[in-house]
């Protein structure tokens, strides 16, 4: 009888998945009315609830460990809670990228409970913890809207603080030093230092836009780089870089730039292959995994083994081995999803978080106020391209970069980073967007 | 400062767009990029040993059964309905031991390389839909391998109790009728036998002596010093005349012709079908010793054969500075040289083709268990392995050795056979293998090609050319 329950919830699942992310995107192409969408919008909720219950009642059926239906009712709860702080204090909001934080969040977590209820545990205190404090947000933007553009010397020292402290002070761990240790616990604070650089280059844009404001932003994004470099963290170097030629790119409306930047990382990766010995470990890797199993490749081979073995319809939750694929939990989840729930379900959470992206641009076109509305733009860049060096990585489309999936990764700092990037997308949005879009 | 002078205009929507569309267009990139990799590459790629969740297949589906070309069954599984322990069965015992191989204990043969196969079901979509919600386990696909149930047992009777290797295999298509290596093993004990067998070097009962086996080629090899002859005196090789007298002598090495018989006055194909040492050692300090590498490099030696089961590499080395002693042992096949009777049946295929040789494959196609059409695995293909005028040539010379040379064994009505007989001596007390190799053909069927090996028998032609024999009666006399 489980295994009919465990079977029948499998292919529900993925049932319930694909109705979600076609929702999701009805929403863009049509223009539905406002009564429409609210009802759709509601559906999608209902979707959530039940995806996320029938994931976590199988793993219960299965396992016969009844602490993951306390995970399982904390999972709920703070999704729910998500849902009351947008709903009640994000009035006018935009309801979708709601519901994607929780169908996001909710997936993380039913991967998380399989793989590390203790960690699992962790994400959760940290998602309502952030969930809280991003409650103020609102409130804060209606108080203080014209401040945060005058803060660009702020922005500059904190961030490079930040990120000397992790070069100092930082442990090393798979080649990079990403994280300090704080009264015990381990924070990245590239992860923020990501957001104040976002804010920084908004506010020198905001300011002026002359050749000399470029380049000045140019040389600290150098130096920057040069930091990372130093810290090994390529990953962040590159999404640090992205951001500067994303934004630069909008402000100053000049396409050349966009082929300079494919060549500058072309370049650039051959470079650091050459003389960064972890860097050309994940270049071997990736041109040849099976040919250096035993070492550099053990990584993305189990990555492909479990996405092969799962397949389209997935081995079924703890039915797979996604603990045979080192650091699951952050740089590889999205392979312990593809594993066991199936590579349907990966892909409709690889277009999930396209329908995602798509908000941030589309919300920050909406915004008269152009510091917002490049701020929104450089969150939007930052989310999406880590969104694709991590998937990427896990299925050998680009060498992995350590990157983990915003949301849906074990990370306390990433998690409460991009709670709070979303959050004041939708602050931003409700107090800045044009009259004739609300 | 023109270049960057700030747009008047207030709102990038198209610098927007611009960027919507690249990240749309990098994330369908993934999208494809999984889906290629999940419908085209990811069966070939989890095929692994490494890949730990291929075994966890076998919770979910019963091991699919292993068949000969006509069907009749090598290897299949049992589940016991009530402690759901599979038992795997084969119910030819020691026949096909070491082409079929087994599952477990590092795997082996044909039940390794299809592992993947084996353990996924392509039966009745209505089954397994079933199956997945009662978890009874569906019934993983089959193989069907070329074997050839009558070759195979021919050839596995026809060696006795040596040890050795037979491999045959159809000219035309590389098919591998049969492939037998002894001492040999019963795969439904190997659990109880492996680490045993595993550990006795001396004996190397494990070893698949037919792909991985390395024997001096003895006089098998004088068909490419031939070659070389050949190319060398283009005009008057047929003029080549030499007297054997049982003995050679150069450089203080002194070489014998078998049982030291004087074989007499001979020209190039008397040497040939005489097998005679003492002639060839003569005639092959006059070659380049450069051309006659290119010759064996070409002829699969120092080289992978392409198969589905794992091969050694052949090997044959000759310096240009080599010494007489050891240019003359080289010649004849003994020296450093040494030839899988897989890569040797190769040689004697292309003979038999022109010079080119069949791409040889064990492994047919996947069936699922109601024996429908799941999917091919047979490698076709060919191999250069000499000019079509040099196979023509030793065509006839092959031919020559079964009509008046050590080959007579195989002069019958019934069928064209064409060989080369071998005997290598493996230590100073002038005990050797007894190799053949050849093909043959009748009207109406098709030509098959054969090596045979039989350690420390003795004569080629007393030994190995009568084994040829049973094989080939036993496919064209059926
Ligand atoms: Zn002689």
């Amino acid at each position: 009888m489980t295994g009919v329950f465990i079977q029948t919830a499998k292919y529900l699942m993925i049932a319930l998945i694909i109705t979600y992310t076609v929702q999701s995107f009805l929403v863009f192409f049509r223009h539905h009315a406002e009564n429409v969408k609210r009802i759709l919008f509601k559906e999608q909720m209902v979707l959530i609830y039940l995806f996320l219950s029938l994931g976590f009642l199988s793993m219960t059926a299965y396992t016969d460990d009844r602490q993951i239906l306390v995970l399982f009712g904390f999972t709920l709860g703070v999704i729910t809670l998500i849902q009351l702080v947008y709903r009640l204090i994000y009035v006018h909001g935009s309801v979708l990228l709601c519901n994607h934080m929780c169908i996001l969040f909710g997936t993380g977590m039913l991967v998380l409970t399989r793989l590390d209820q203790a960690q699992a545990a962790r994400q959760l205190v940290i998602g309502a913890v952030s969930i809280g404090i991003t409650a103020f947000f609102p409130y804060l933007m209606f108080k203080k809207q014209d401040t945060f553009r005058k803060w660009k010397l702020v922005y500059l020292i904190v961030s490079a603080g930040l990120l000397l402290l992790v070069l100092l002070a930082g442990k090393t761990s798979y080649g990079a030093k990403i994280s300090v240790s704080i009264g015990g616990i381990s924070i990245q604070p590239v992860e923020l230092v990501k957001l104040l650089y976002i804010f920084f280059l908004a506010a020198v844009y905001y300011e002026k836009q002359t050749l000399r404001i470029a380049i000045f932003a140019g040389g600290c994004t150098v130096a920057f780089l040069l930091i990372l470099a130093a810290a090994r963290d390529l990953g962040a170097a590159l999404i640090f870089f992205v951001i500067y030629v994303g934004m630069t790119y909008a402000v100053y409306r000049k396409w050349v730039l966009l082929p300079a930047a494919a060549g500058i990382v072309v370049v650039a990766m051959i470079g650091a292959g050459k003389l960064i010995g972890h860097v050309s470990n994940r270049i071997i890797a990736w041109k040849n995994p099976l040919s250096a199993i035993d070492d550099q490749g053990y990584q993305i081979s189990q990555s492909l083994f479990g996405i092969g073995t799962g397949s389209w319809m997935g081995s079924g939750l703890f039915m797979g081995r996604p603990k045979s694929i080192p650091v699951v939990s952050k740089d590889f989840i999205f392979s312990a999803i593809s594993e066991e729930l199936g590579a349907i379900v990966a892909i409709c959470v690889i277009l999930i978080s396209l329908s995602t992206l798509l908000l941030f641009f589309r919300m920050a076109k909406s915004m008269q106020d152009p510091f917002y509305r490049w701020v929104s733009l450089g969150m939007g860049i930052c989310y999406g391209f880590q969104v694709f060096l991590t998937i990427g990585g896990c299925i050998k489309l680009i060498p992995s970069t350590g990157v983990t999936f915003p949301l849906v990764s074990y990370g306390g700092s990433s998690l409460l980073v991009t709670f709070t990037m979303f959050a004041l997308l939708e602050s931003f949005y409700i107090t800045t967007k044009k009259k004739d879009s609300r | 400062m023109k270049f960057w002078k700030f747009p008047k205009k207030k709102y990038q929507q198209k610098e927007l767009s611009v960027l919507t569309i690249l990240f749309a267009a990098a994330f369908l990139a993934l999208i494809v990029y999984l889906v290629v990799f999940l419908a085209f590459e990811s069966e070939s790629f989890i095929n692994n040993p490494y890949n730990k969740r291929i075994d966890a297949l076998s919770e979910k589906t019963i091991r699919g059964s292993i068949y000969a070309n006509d069907g009749t069954v090598l290897a299949y599984s049992t589940n016991d309905e009530v402690t759901n322990e599979e038992h795997r069965i084969y119910p030819y015992a020691n026949l096909y031991a070491h082409v079929v191989g087994f599952p477990v204990n590092g795997k082996m043969g044909v039940e390794s390389v299809t592992n993947f196969e084996l353990l996924h079901s392509h039966s009745n979509v209505g089954e397994r839909l079933k199956h997945a919600f009662t978890g009874e386990k569906n019934i993983g696909d089959g193989i069907v391998t070329t074997l050839d149930p009558t070759v195979q047992d021919a050839a596995y009777q026809a060696l006795g109790n040596y040890r050795g290797a037979i491999v045959v295999l159809e000219v035309s298509t590389g098919r591998i009728l049969g492939m037998v290596s002894k001492p040999d093993f019963d795969p439904n004990y190997i659990s109880e036998t492996f680490s045993i067998l595993a550990e006795d070097n001396e004996s190397a009962t494990l070893l698949n002596r037919a792909t991985q086996g390395r024997y001096a080629p003895g006089s098998t090899f004088k068909l490419l010093t031939t070659l070389e002859y050949i190319h060398e005196n283009p005009k008057d090789y047929e003029d080549y005349r030499y007297t054997c007298t049982g003995k050679f002598r150069s450089d203080g090495k002194e070489i014998h012709c078998f049982h030291n018989k004087a074989h007499g006055d001979e020209d190039l194909v008397d040497s040939f079908t005489n097998s005679c040492n003492t002639s060839f050692a003569s005639l092959g300090l006059t070659l380049d010793t450069k051309e006659l590498t290119q010759i064996c490099n070409k002829a699969l030696f120092n080289q992978k054969v392409p198969f589905d089961l794992p091969t050694e590499k052949s090997y044959f080395t000759l310096a240009s500075d080599a010494s007489d002693a050891e240019i003359m042992e080289t010649v004849i096949g003994q020296g450093k040289t040494l030839a899988t009777p897989l890569q040797m049946t190769l040689i004697t295929a292309a003979v038999d083709r022109s010079g080119k040789a069949p791409r040889p494959y064990v492994i047919d196609r996947v069936v699922n268990d109601e024996g429908r059409f799941v999917k091919s695995l047979a490698t076709e293909g060919t191999i250069s392995v000499m000019s079509a005028e040099d196979a023509s040539l030793l065509k006839a010379y092959m031919r020559d050795v079964v009509t008046d040379g050590t080959g007579r064994a195989l002069n019958t009505d019934a069928y064209t056979a064409y060989g080369k007989t071998g005997t290598a001596e493996y230590n100073a007390a002038g005990d050797s293998h007894a190799w053949f190799i050849g093909f043959a053909n009748q009207p109406g069927k098709e030509d098959i090609a054969i090596a045979v090996i039989m350690e420390g028998a003795g004569s080629g032609s007393s030994f190995a050319a009568p084994a040829a024999k049973t094989v080939f009666d036993s496919y064209y006399l059926k």
